[in-house]
């Protein structure tokens, strides 16, 4: 079994509206009962929008500094709107668990193995 | 040898495989078979060749693959691995494989791993071509006109995709399959029409890659003998192919359909495609490839180009075009139009299909133009052909029709 994780790409700014999102987050949560039902939950949660980012950086000087910078590490058109970990046999049985998250979230979805 | 270039062709695609399904690793699965290869280029010049080449290749791959094992790794290593390897050889299945090779075919498995949607279409020609055609990759990159190490690296990624994201080594299930086929037949054909005229350079055709895509199209039509589109692939390439003599002149510039010389096409080729249209259209599951196959078979059918069933050719395309709707399927349709209503309602179906910067269209438009004795829009649509064209040999066709309008 290998996990893999499943990013919702999110564009930047537009939000469905209220009754949609209504749907969105009950078929999410369907999705997630799913999951579990099929023992391929590890992990899943939406995030806030990149302006609650901050970015962590180690300075030149061995360390001893740490920088932060406000928002993303990469300003862009589209964000990582939440992520879903699922435990997978192989790529075809993940990519089922991506058609079903692109589905229920009505955005796309990368579907990207973890190492090991 | 010959004989070990014949079994070579015939075996390799078959012998990785097996090997990869045991391996486990597609690049210990090709080093393994080449090795068989190179002893068996050393060996059967002597001692003739086995009763049986290919589970020859493969037991001796399988050997091969083993000492490696045992020499790469390190004592502590090899003893979990010999037991591994022990239970390995003495498994039914790799007995069974070895022995009989075809009962258990894993090429269909592995062609749909080589097609897998997750992979790039340049990376599924790529692989499918290696993998299971066994051409090598300078054969591979010379064909596709990319540097070799452009094509190294695509393969690379390729088998390093399979192996990191898991892509499976699997026919797909039924609810899957019809679109997983659909992807495997459009890199069968892409490789043909790649071969079959060059999207660019001066030779139209690239007779390997059209011999490699009707090798493994056949071997396809071998290994899933109920799919009516995978024999219409076949019968499309095979009568494809029956033309292919007939198609460049000896000045190496394309001949079109209805000037080429008849006589030069290949006769046997066409009968064993037309029993294959025959065969799949039986069954009563049109589909994209059964039609072109169709209209092949109805083209190979007349004798001379004014004999042809245009009415016929028209019909199938219609039903292509309520199947596969698309612009240059439209486009083919115009041209039998022409020939039954007349240039002029062709030209009228032509200016409204919207198809930018699609070559074809140009030369198309360019003769019923000139059909219809309108000369001077005529060489403006040749001039737009020939700037646009892909490669020579349509060009060198091209001018010689332009010039002509002059005469």
């Amino acid at each position: 079994m290998t996990q893999y994780l499943l990013s919702v790409i999110q564009p930047v700014g537009e939000r469905p509206a209220p009754e949609a999102m209504a749907r969105i987050g009950a078929d999410v949560a369907a999705l997630h009962e799913e999951l579990r039902a099929a023992g391929a939950w590890v992990f899943a949660g939406g995030l806030h929008g990149p302006e609650s980012a901050t970015v962590v950086r180690v300075g030149g000087d061995g360390g001893q500094e740490v920088l932060l910078t406000d928002g993303p590490w990469i300003e862009a058109k589209e964000h990582l709107g939440g992520v879903c970990i699922v435990e997978a046999a192989d790529l075809d049985a993940a990519l089922e668990w991506g058609r079903k998250a692109a589905r229920a979230t009505t955005l796309p979805i990368e579907v990207r193995p973890f190492l090991g | 040898m010959d004989d070990v270039e014949d079994v070579f062709h015939a075996e390799y695609g078959r012998a990785v495989s097996v090997l990869i399904r045991f391996l486990g690793d597609i690049d210990a699965a090709e080093e393994a078979v080449q090795d068989a290869f190179t002893a068996a280029v050393q060996r059967w010049p002597t001692t003739g060749l086995p009763a049986s080449p290919a589970g020859w290749i493969v037991t001796t791959a399988r050997n091969r693959a083993v000492d490696r094992y045992r020499r790469e790794s390190t004592r502590a290593q090899r003893q979990a691995e010999a037991a591994l390897l022990h239970a390995w050889s003495q498994s039914v299945e790799l007995t069974e494989a070895v022995e009989e090779c075809a009962v258990h075919d894993e090429r269909l498995r592995l062609v749909f791993t080589c097609c897998h949607p997750a992979l790039a279409a340049p990376a599924q020609v790529a692989l499918t071509l290696r993998l299971l055609g066994g051409l090598s990759t300078p054969q591979i990159a010379r064909a596709f006109l990319v540097p070799e190490a452009t094509m190294a690296q695509r393969l690379v990624r390729a088998k390093k995709k399979i192996r990191d994201a898991g892509i499976p080594y699997r026919v797909p299930h039924e609810a899957d399959l019809p679109a997983r086929l659909r992807g495997v037949l459009a890199v069968l054909y892409l490789i043909y029409t790649e071969g079959h005229s060059a999207s660019s350079g001066e030779e139209l055709v690239r007779a390997d890659l059209c011999a490699e895509a009707v090798r493994l199209t056949r071997s396809l039509a071998e290994l899933m003998p109920d799919e009516p589109e995978v024999l219409g692939l076949l019968g499309l390439l095979l009568l494809s192919e029956s033309r292919r003599p007939a198609r460049t002149s000896v000045e190496g510039a394309l001949v079109p359909l209805s000037e080429q010389d008849r006589s030069l096409w290949d006769r046997p080729l066409i009968e064993q495609g037309q029993e294959v249209v025959r065969s799949c259209l039986r069954r009563g599951r049109p589909g994209p490839y059964q039609l072109q196959a169709a209209i092949a078979a109805v083209h190979a059918d007349a004798r001379t180009a004014q004999e042809t069933d245009w009415r016929q050719v028209l019909a199938l395309y219609d039903h292509l075009l309520s199947l596969a709707p698309s612009p240059v399927v439209a486009l083919n349709r115009a041209v039998a139009l022409a020939e039954v209503q007349g240039p002029a309602a062709a030209l009228a179906v032509i200016e409204a299909l919207e198809l930018p910067g699609y070559p074809p269209r140009h030369a198309v438009r360019a003769d019923l133009l000139r059909r219809l004795g309108r000369w001077e829009q005529a060489r403006l649509a040749y001039d737009q052909a020939i700037t646009t064209a892909g490669n020579e040999a349509q060009r060198a066709f091209l001018t010689r029709r332009r010039d002509e309008l002059e005469a």
